[in-house]
């Protein structure tokens, strides 16, 4: 189970570093009057829609001694990136950056702006709007956002693939091992791995669910 | 495989459709029903695997040729792999050595053994990183994120890696690789399927085979 625990690092760390990297992006995704938007909107939407293998291979290349990624952390730390839990972290952070910054941004965008306005006439800054208004309200989009982002990120596997080079507690997720046992035909083994995978991911779905329809709210409302 | 099916098609007009992948992902996928005519493994388990569970077609099975394989450096590797031969991966500007999964794939085993053989699997084992099959480990090295790999001589004749450096390891160092094809019982076009057959076992076939790196099999009977 020592992959499924790697999973679960590799889907923390993922979830943690999209929340706070997603925060401003999907907050002037929301609030920009800029015409050229669409264009960001556009290079947010790109993981959703490219294959995994595209990323993968791309990442790839960028992590290796001719890609400028792959020369940056040669110098910092002198050794490459592919094959590294760091590189899974960061191929996973492209991956899943919709899955956290689109339900951010629908959050923010919902926030009624009267609201804002009226923070704003008090004298508060934006940055003081932000953290007492736009965020509270915001919270079950945030939940959305970390909640699927960790879950995307435990079910990845293409990318993965293409960059880990499944080294055994380093890169070797629970996806690449269910993979592993269905090509060295051990069924029984894969059957179990899958289906503990399923039982987590639907409770963590259920999770999101529940909290979007406030059957049950993490922060009760005061 | 393209280079055969590009002759059979200009000799025929008969045109072959060529799948690519690793041979337990196909086996896996022929028991499960997938629709294929002719199946070349990289190996001779699986082929006959199938034959004993009834897939295949009765007497079309037969060893097409014997895999090689080569320890291959990038182009701008510094190394001079022909006077170094093994002690090229203890070089300390090798971090990563790229196989094929020795859990599932024939080359990854061939080259395990071979690094036993050699008598320094123990030195290089934790720079083995694992290709999915033989030609993700060669893109593991193509793209320079590994400094060196044990891969398929078939694969590093391919134009895609040109100019990379190499070394065929002794023959003697790991087991025959035998390869072996069979006709499934999913066949179509069962005449075109045996035509393609006998194609390969013919000494025009066997000659292409030999200039992409393949030794011809032993003679036997089947």
């Amino acid at each position: 189970m020592e992959s499924l625990w790697l999973s679960f690092r590799l889907a923390a760390c993922v979830a943690v570093i999209l929340l706070a990297i997603g925060m401003p992006i999907a907050y002037w995704l929301a609030y920009s009057q800029w015409r050229g938007k669409f264009l960001l909107e556009s290079v947010v939407a790109l993981p959703l829609v490219l294959p995994p293998t595209v990323l993968g291979f791309y990442a790839l290349v960028a992590m290796g001694p001719r890609g400028p990624l792959g020369k940056l952390w040669m110098t910092l730390f002198g050794h490459g990136l592919a094959f590294t839990f760091a590189g899974l972290i960061l191929a996973s952070v492209v991956y899943s950056f919709p899955f956290a910054v689109q339900p951010l941004v629908v959050a923010f965008e919902s926030v009624d702006p009267k609201l804002l306005d009226a923070s704003a006439l008090l004298g508060a800054g934006k940055m003081r709007t932000f953290w007492r208004m736009i965020l509270p309200l915001s919270l079950p989009g945030v939940v959305t956002a970390v909640v699927l982002s960790f879950a995307h990120t435990l079910g990845e596997f293409g990318v993965v693939l293409m960059v880990g080079g499944n080294l055994k507690g380093v890169t070797r997720t629970v996806s690449i091992e269910i993979y592993d046992r269905v090509q060295s035909l051990e069924f029984g083994a894969a059957n179990r791995m899958a289906l503990l995978l399923l039982a987590i991911s639907f409770a963590v779905l259920s999770v999101v669910y529940a909290v979007n329809r406030r059957l049950w709210t993490p922060w009760p409302a005061k | 495989m393209a280079e055969l099916a590009a002759q059979f098609e200009k000799q025929t007009g008969t045109k072959v459709d060529v799948t690519y992948g690793s041979s337990g992902n196909f086996f896996s996928q022929i028991q499960n029903g997938a629709p294929f005519d002719l199946f070349f493994s990289a190996d001779i388990d699986y082929p006959e695997k199938l034959e004993a569970a009834g897939l295949a077609e009765a007497h079309t099975l037969f060893r097409y040729a014997v895999g090689r394989i080569v320890i291959w450096a990038p182009p701008e590797s510094k190394m001079d792999l022909s006077r170094l031969g093994w002690s090229a991966l203890l070089d300390p500007s090798v971090q990563k050595i790229a196989i094929a999964n020795p859990e599932h794939a024939p080359y990854g085993r061939a080259a395990v053994a071979a690094l036993q053989a050699a008598g320094i699997y123990d030195q290089v084992k934790a720079k083995l990183v694992y290709g999915e099959n033989i030609s993700q480990a060669a893109q593991f090295v193509q793209s320079g994120n590994a400094q060196a790999g044990i891969l398929a001589m078939s694969l590093t004749l391919s134009p895609g890696m040109s100019g990379g450096k190499s070394w065929p390891i002794p023959a003697h160092m790991y087991p025959l690789m035998e390869q072996e094809a069979v006709m499934l019982k999913s066949a179509k076009d069962k005449d075109a399927a045996r035509a393609f057959l006998d194609y390969v076992q013919s000494a025009p076939g066997q000659a292409v085979l030999q200039r992409y790196g393949f030794a011809l099999p032993p003679a036997r009977k089947l």
